[in-house]
């Protein structure tokens, strides 16, 4: 970018710099510490000057947006043009009482839907199953059949709002009802728009909401995939995820390069079933963390959408641009609130929503200021939606594409983190592969090595954490928590007992042994699904069918 | 006789997966000297009982997130009674509102740590508590 002769001359400037006024100032002021560091962990100069990026070729490194290699984001105008998505993730105890708090979101100006299920959901159990005692409605909403997904959309029409699910293990199933539910309203499937998670890797690195062994877990996730291509266009077949891995520990760099990992498996494993990879490869998405250091998280984003253009056209060989996209959806750190001086977060998912957009996010769910306490109460979620609305409208963020571009540092940082993506990819490779890594607990040991450094460097004093280490102060408990009924679980066990009663059992069983037979065959299991569900089988059941071929996953663990 | 080790059981509850703080515990009170078990995920009251019974644990300490700890600390205090081990020492942490401390106190759960704890207070907390053999 800049002619030898002036990097040169810069290079001696700062030199003499280096040795006569800072060195000056630093015997008599010595700075704070002896070394600055990211989040992450990663050192920090002093000073960064174009020294630091005389390289960059602008053209092949950054280009424009919209263009591979999509550094400056994916679409030619970003925010100019449409805002992101301001997607609330949101869900708990009856589909009723979720209902109502989606319509309200979406009357406060929320422009997509994002469905937390309960954690019985999540791993493919009944209500009244006796591992969901307890856990009925309370990190999300219970969903057992196809009843409770009706009173879930109830006035929210199918074809008007994108809907978000994160749902892994039994994608398939509640991508089954939401069909289903389409068909009622009479929508066609390729009017439906949204996303399901279908990242089953993640579930085993860090985040336990896996159901059966990797390999029927994978053969359910490219199975949905490969229904969404032919039938459901819009679709958004999976959103692979690094948000957990984050929230597991992970650094920036281990984020990106680990869910870059997953995407290479889920990618190889499409086109090992078959498909041509500009086929689904634009239907890709993606989910990440930002964390409170903005410029670590922005370069992280900008790095991230480089490294994978160049892998889907190097490594896959994919033509058509869309497959190079690195399109994603970010969620505030939820590690990074504190239970103390919980006024306190506000600042900080402010702070993490300028990252999400300065970094390019399509979509952004901002956590609310209560969430280290409980599930966020009307109040809270209100602030964390106007956060967004703040920054999208009055900080002049979305006005120009990818602002902080040509900062010495920012792109210093930005090849750094690329670096380490590669230098992850390439030990990955060299184990033989993601599944392999994730067997032999590597992954999972690379985060737990830095969750317990960044616990060390919180416990030592090394890293200030407002509120936790530093200006702590003696305060009243939060009060108006929100609490879920704690009867939940009987409300929902007696549904489930009406439902059997009254549903054609004969056409239960019918679809559930057609299910069984299809499984047990290359055949994708989606339509088998979508029959299952309409005969009103519940999500424990049609788990259950899998759960008697595949067996269930205990995975070792690795401390 | 080498002096005896104090023997942990760091389990999870329930259907919640987030372990990151579970984990973190497990090491650094193994590094304190500790012996410690983690017995993975989604383990029921009954299922941490009988691991603690056959590891002869002097600790359980129980971790949650998605607000059961009402629900299942309690539980595995009682079922550790009904085996005799009246001597373990039950502690919990996780996402657990102040209001809920005095009802699982009561419930004979030692100590809560919530989030933001020093790991060394944790590590003294036992140190202090668990009973001379």
């Amino acid at each position: 970018m800049f002619d030898k002769a002036k990097i040169n001359a810069i290079k001696a400037a700062k030199e003499k710099w280096d040795c006569g006024p800072v060195q000056k100032v630093c015997s008599k002021f010595p700075e704070r510490k002896a070394v600055f560091t990211t989040i992450s962990g990663m050192e920090v100069d002093r000073l960064y000057t174009p020294v630091d990026i005389a390289d960059l070729d602008y053209q092949a490194k950054l280009g424009f947006p919209g263009e591979y290699p999509f550094t400056r984001g994916v679409q030619p105008t970003m925010y100019r043009g449409r805002l992101w998505t301001m997607r609330q993730y949101a869900g708990f105890g009856t589909a009723r009482e979720t209902n109502a708090r989606y319509r309200y979101l979406l009357e406060q100006g929320q422009t997509g839907l994002s469905v937390a299920f309960d954690l019985p959901t999540q791993s493919g159990y009944d209500s009244d199953h006796p591992l969901s005692m307890g856990e009925v409605g309370k990190v999300g909403v219970a969903i057992d059949s196809l009843d409770d997904m009706r009173v879930l959309f109830d006035q929210i029409p199918l074809e008007k709002v994108t809907t978000s699910m994160t749902i892994n293990a039994p994608a398939t199933i509640l991508l089954a009802m939401y069909l289903a539910l389409a068909d009622e309203q009479g929508v066609a499937y390729d009017k439906v728009g949204g996303t399901v998670q279908n990242d089953i890797l993640k579930e085993i690195i860090c985040r336990g909401q896996y159901i059966y062994p990797p390999g029927p877990s994978m053969r359910l996730t490219v199975d949905l995939i490969k229904y969404c291509f032919k039938h459901v266009p819009k679709w958004n077949t999976i959103s692979i995820s690094g948000y957990h891995i984050r929230e597991a520990g992970a650094t920036a760099a281990q984020e990106m390069a680990f869910t870059i990992a997953n995407g290479i498996t889920y990618v190889q494993s499409c086109i090992d079933r078959g498909l041509a990879v500009d086929s689904f490869a634009p239907r890709l998405s993606f989910f990440y963390n930002a964390f409170t250091n903005v410029l670590e998280e922005v370069a992280k984003f900008r790095a991230g959408r480089r490294y994978w253009a160049r892998v889907m056209r190097d490594r896959f060989g994919a033509s058509n641009p869309r497959s190079m996209m690195m399109r994603y959806h970010v969620q505030t750190g939820g590690v990074t609130l504190t239970a103390q001086q919980p006024l306190n977060n506000i600042v900080r998912v402010a702070l993490q929503t300028l990252a999400a957009a300065y970094g390019g996010a399509q979509s952004l769910h901002t956590n609310s200021y209560d969430e280290a306490l409980c599930l966020p109460t009307e109040e809270a979620v209100t602030v964390a939606l106007r956060t967004q609305q703040i920054v999208a409208e009055e900080s002049g963020a979305a006005d120009t594409i990818d602002p902080l571009a040509g900062g010495y540092y920012l792109e210093k940082i930005t090849d750094r983190i690329e670096a380490e993506i590669d230098d992850y990819i390439g030990k990955i490779g060299a184990m033989g592969g993601t599944l392999k890594a994730i067997e032999e607990g590597y992954i999972q040991r690379e985060i737990q090595d830095s969750a317990y450094r960044f616990q060390k460097e919180i416990e030592s004093g090394e890293r200030v954490y407002v509120g936790i280490n530093k200006y702590t102060m003696e305060e009243p408990p939060l009060t108006n928590l929100l609490k879920v009924d704690p009867r939940q679980g009987e409300i929902e066990s007696e549904k489930l007992a009406r439902l059997r009663a009254e549903r054609d059992q004969s056409a239960v069983n019918r679809a559930l042994d057609n299910l069984a037979e299809v499984s047990r065959t290359e055949e994708n299991v989606m339509p088998a699904v979508i029959e299952a569900v309409k005969s009103r089988a519940t999500i424990g059941e049609i788990c259950d069918v899998w759960r008697s071929i595949w067996g269930e996953y205990r995975p070792k663990e690795y401390i | 006789m080498a002096e005896k080790r104090i023997k942990v059981i760091m389990a999870k509850p329930g259907l919640d997966g987030h372990d990151r703080g579970a984990k973190l515990l497990a090491r650094v009170l193994a590094e304190a000297g500790m012996e410690v078990v983690y017995t993975g995920l989604r383990q029921t009251p009954e299922m941490i009982v009988e691991t603690a019974l056959q590891e002869d644990a002097d600790v359980v300490g129980l971790s949650s997130l998605s607000g059961v700890h009402n629900y299942f600390f309690p539980k595995v205090v009682q079922l550790l009674r009904q085996k005799g081990m009246d001597d373990v020492l039950v502690i919990g942490g996780g996402i657990i509102p102040e209001e809920d401390l005095p009802g699982l106190k009561e419930a004979g759960v030692a100590a809560i740590f919530g989030p933001g704890t020093r790991t060394e207070e944790i590590v003294k907390f036992i140190r202090d508590h668990v009973k001379e053999n």
